[in-house]
C-alpha cells in the first residue's frame, strides 16, 4: 500500500499540537511505515506544492491573508483535518474576540497599534472559511486520539469516531473526585470529553477545552459555578470564554 | 569585491517555531536591504489576561508557547504569586526546578536533533536520517519522549502543564514516581554521550562568525539560573551587572520596528542576546561539575562570541540538567515528599516573576484588584530580545559572505542557519509590549 501523504500547516497558534508528535517515541517511527511527511515546516525544510491526502491544520485564522492561504492548502488536500483546539474552535486565540478590535490593539501596542502589520481580527476556526473533515480537537491535542484518527484515516475507516458526552463522563470512568466535592469549581458537565479528564485528575478544574457540548446550557452552567463553584457572579458569566469565546453571542 | 547580485528571501524559515522571513538584496556589490522581519500573527495575549482569574491567567499564559509552556507558566505563576504575597515552600521549589530542568532539556534536545542536526548532515529534516542513520533518530526520539516525560512528571504533562498553580502544586509526585525518573535519566546517559560524540564531529561544520554582544539571564546563589534570581549581563569588556526583577523593564528597552510584529529590545549595547549561549557566558562557574567536563570534552572556551554555538551551550545545559536533576532527586527522596496545602493570597497588587526558559530570560507581570481579578499584563519574551541581535548579526555577517564570494545559496543558508541557531520561539514573540490597562 503506498504511504499516505500528510502534511502539517500552522496559523496563528502555539504549535505545541505540532510539538506533541515529536514526544511520540518509537511510535512516530511506526507511523513513518504507513504515512509519508511532505511538508512540516516546524520540523522540515521540505516542501510541498502537489497533491496531499491529509493536511493536519493547527492555529486559528486571524487575518485575512491567512484565509486565501488556507483555501489554497484545501484545494489540493483529500482530507483536512482541523488539529487542536485553536483551529477546531478558535480556541485561546479566541479570548479577545469579545473586545473590539481597537481595545485589544490598544493593550498591547499602545500608541503603535495602527500599524499596518498588526492587523488582527476576531480569531476563527477554519471551518468558518472552508470545509472541515475531521476535527482533533483539544488543547494540547491527546496524543493517543491522534493516533486513533490517523489509523482510522489511513484504513479508510466508515466512521471516524469521536465522543459527543461531557468530561463528567470520563471522570466518573477514572474514578476522578469531583472538583465540585473538593470545593472547587469544573466545566466538565458542558466540555466535550475524547481528552480522558487529565485536569480533574491533576486537581484544576475543567475549562472546557476542547469546545462545549451540543445544546450545552450557559445559563444553568452559571447558576452551577455561583451555588456550588462559590464562584462570582462577574466570574461564574466570563468563565466559559477561557476556550470557547466562539460560542458567545458577540455584543 | 565582486560586482555581485544577490536576492534572497526566505518567506517563513522552516524548523523555527513561528513565522520569520529573511531578506537581503546585493546590487552591484553594494547591500541594499539585509533584515530580518518578524511577520508572525500577533496573538494579543496581555489583552487576554485582562479581566480573568488570578488561578486561571497561567493557564492562559501557557499557552503563548507550546514548547516552553512550563516556562511561561511557571513565571506566570511566579508573578501572580508576588502579587499575592505568597511565598511557597522549599519543597515546591525543588519540585518546579526539576520541571523547569525537564523542559529545558527537552526543548535543547528538540533544537539540537530535529532543528539544527540537518543542516550539519546536509539533509532537509531528520526524517531521511531514518534510511541513512536510524540510530540517530531513534535516539533522539527516545531522548526527546524522556524529556517530556521529564518536564511532564511533577508539572502534570510537558505541553500546557496542569499542576502548578499559585501556592504551590495542585498534587505532588510519588516518591516512586521520582525514583523512576531518576533511573530514567541514568539509563539515557550512554545516549547522552553518543550526542556529545555527534556533536564533536559536527562541531567543524558550524560556521566561524564572531560578534561581540551583551549578554543577559538571570543569576542565581542557588542554582545555575533558570528558576530564580536577579537579572544578570555581561558586557564584552567583562563588564557584570545585576538587576531587581522589577526593574526589568529598565533592561528590556522596548521598541516597535516596521519589520516585526514583535517588538525589539535593548540595554547597554546596540542589542542582546538571551539563551543557552547568553547563561553559559554569565553563569558558567554555577554549572554541574559533569556539564563543565563536557564542555571542555567539546573544546567550548569562554567567552563565546560565536551564536551558531548556542546549540553547543544547549548540549551542555542538557547534561547540567540530567545531572543535577539526580541530586534533587536524592534530596527529596531523603527528605520524603511531605503533603503540604496551597498557600494562600495575602494581598492583591503588582507582582513580576521570571524564569531563564530554554530560549533565554523571560518576564511576566501582572497587576490584580482586591477580588483577584487581573487588571493588566506584560509578558518580554525572550526571542523578542534576540530579534535585534540576529539583526545586527545579519548586518555583519552578510558583508563578511560577500567579502568571501559566498554563492547566494550559501549564503541563504549561513542565514537560515544563523536564525535557527537562536531557537527563535517566533509565535511566543509576538505578544510583548509594555501595557497599561486603561479603565
Amino acid at each position: 500500500m503506498a504511504k499516505v501523504k500528510c502534511a502539517w500547516f500552522d496559523f496563528a497558534s502555539c504549535e505545541g499540537c505540532q510539538v506533541e508528535l515529536t514526544n511520540l517515541g518509537s511510535t512516530f517511527l511506526a507511523l513513518l511505515e504507513h504515512v509519508e511527511l511532505v511538508e512540516f515546516r516546524e520540523v522540515m525544510s521540505e516542501k510541498t506544492t502537489g497533491k496531499i491526502d491529509i493536511a493536519f491544520i493547527e492555529g486559528s485564522l486571524t487575518r485575512e491573508t491567512d484565509e486565501k492561504r488556507l483555501m489554497e492548502i484545501r484545494e489540493r488536500s483529500n482530507i483536512v483535518v482541523a488539529y487542536g483546539s485553536c483551529s477546531v474552535t478558535g480556541g485561546i486565540n479566541a479570548l479577545k474576540n469579545h473586545l473590539e478590535e481597537d481595545e485589544f490593539k490598544k493593550l498591547v501596542y499602545a500608541k503603535d497599534k495602527d500599524m499596518r502589520h498588526l492587523d488582527s481580527r476576531m480569531a476563527k476556526p477554519i471551518s468558518s472559511v472552508i470545509k472541515v473533515d475531521y476535527d482533533i480537537p483539544g488543547c494540547p491535542i491527546s496524543r493517543d486520539e491522534f493516533l486513533r484518527i490517523v489509523y482510522q484515516l489511513v484504513h479508510q475507516s466508515e466512521k471516524i469516531y469521536t465522543p459527543s458526552y461531557p468530561v463528567c463522563v470520563e471522570c466518573k470512568l477514572r474514578e476522578t473526585i469531583c472538583r465540585y466535592e473538593a470545593n472547587d469549581h469544573c466545566m466538565g458537565m458542558v466540555s466535550l470529553a475524547g481528552c480522558g479528564a487529565p485536569c480533574p485528575a491533576d486537581g484544576i478544574p475543567c475549562e472546557a477545552c476542547r469546545g462545549l457540548v451540543r445544546d450545552s446550557n450557559q445559563k444553568s452552567l452559571e447558576k452551577v459555578l455561583i451555588n456550588k463553584g462559590n464562584l462570582s457572579e462577574r466570574w461564574a458569566k466570563d468563565k466559559s470564554r477561557m476556550f470557547t469565546a466562539n460560542f458567545r453571542e458577540e455584543k | 569585491m565582486s560586482e555581485k547580485n544577490v536576492h534572497i528571501k526566505v518567506n517563513h524559515v522552516t524548523r523555527v517555531e513561528g513565522h520569520g522571513n529573511i531578506v537581503v538584496d546585493i546590487n552591484n556589490g553594494s547591500i541594499e536591504k539585509c533584515e530580518w522581519q518578524v511577520p508572525e500573527a500577533p496573538r494579543f495575549f496581555e489583552a487576554m489576561v485582562v479581566g480573568r482569574h488570578y488561578s486561571e491567567v497561567a493557564r492562559i499564559t501557557s499557552r503563548i508557547c507550546g514548547i516552553c509552556s512550563i516556562g511561561h507558566t511557571i513565571a506566570s505563576v511566579k508573578a501572580t504569586e508576588d502579587a499575592l504575597g505568597i511565598e511557597v515552600s522549599k519543597q515546591t521549589k525543588l519540585l518546579r526546578r526539576i520541571t523547569k530542568l525537564g523542559e529545558t532539556f527537552d526543548s535543547h534536545i528538540l533544537h539540537i536533533y530535529f532543528l539544527i542536526a540537518p543542516d550539519l548532515l546536509n539533509v532537509q529534516s531528520v526524517f531521511p536520517l531514518v534510511e541513512t542513520h536510524k540510530e540517530v533518530v531513534t535516539r533522539a526520539l527516545r531522548l526527546k519522549k524522556l524529556g517530556s516525560q521529564w518536564a511532564g512528571l511533577i508539572s502534570g504533562r510537558s505541553t500546557h502543564p496542569t499542576k502548578i498553580i499559585p501556592g504551590g502544586l495542585s498534587a505532588l509526585p510519588k516518591e516512586s514516581d521520582l525514583a523512576q525518573l531518576k533511573k530514567s535519566i541514568l539509563e539515557s546517559l550512554p545516549d547522552v554521550e553518543e550526542t556529545a560524540k555527534l556533536l564533536l564531529d559536527l562541531v567543524p561544520n558550524l560556521p566561524e562568525f564572531n560578534r561581540e554582544t551583551e549578554y543577559v539571564g538571570l543569576v542565581d546563589d542557588y542554582e545555575y539560573g533558570f528558576y530564580d534570581g536577579k537579572i544578570g549581563s555581561i558586557l564584552p569588556n567583562g563588564d557584570r551587572d545585576s538587576i531587581e526583577l522589577n526593574e526589568y523593564k529598565s533592561v528590556a528597552n522596548e521598541w516597535v520596528s516596521p519589520l516585526s510584529t514583535a517588538k525589539y529590545t535593548k540595554h547597554k549595547m546596540e542589542s542582546y542576546m538571551v539563551g543557552a549561549l547568553a547563561r553559559i557566558n554569565i553563569n558558567f562557574e554555577m554549572l554541574h561539575p559533569k556539564a563543565k567536563e563536557m564542555a571542555m570534552k567539546l573544546n567550548f572556551t569562554l567567552p563565546c562570541y560565536n551564536p551558531y554555538f548556542n546549540s553547543v551551550a544547549q548540549f551542555i545545559e542538557c547534561v547540567h540538567s540530567a545531572y543535577t536533576t539526580v541530586d534533587y532527586i536524592d534530596q527529596l527522596l531523603e527528605s520524603g515528599i511531605k503533603q503540604e496545602n496551597l498557600v494562600l493570597p495575602t494581598k492583591f497588587g503588582k507582582g513580576v516573576g521570571a524564569a531563564d526558559v530554554p530560549r533565554g530570560i523571560l518576564f511576566h507581570e501582572y497587576i490584580y484588584d482586591k477580588e483577584g481579578f487581573c487588571t493588566m499584563g506584560n509578558c518580554i519574551i525572550p526571542t523578542n530580545q534576540n530579534h535585534a541581535n540576529i539583526q545586527l548579526d545579519m548586518e555583519k555577517l552578510v558583508p563578511e559572505m560577500l567579502k568571501d564570494d559566498l554563492t547566494e545559496k550559501q549564503m541563504e543558508l549561513k542565514l537560515e542557519m544563523l536564525v535557527r541557531s537562536y531557537d527563535p520561539c517566533i509565535s511566543c514573540s509576538t505578544h510583548y509590549l509594555k501595557v497599561k490597562f486603561k479603565k
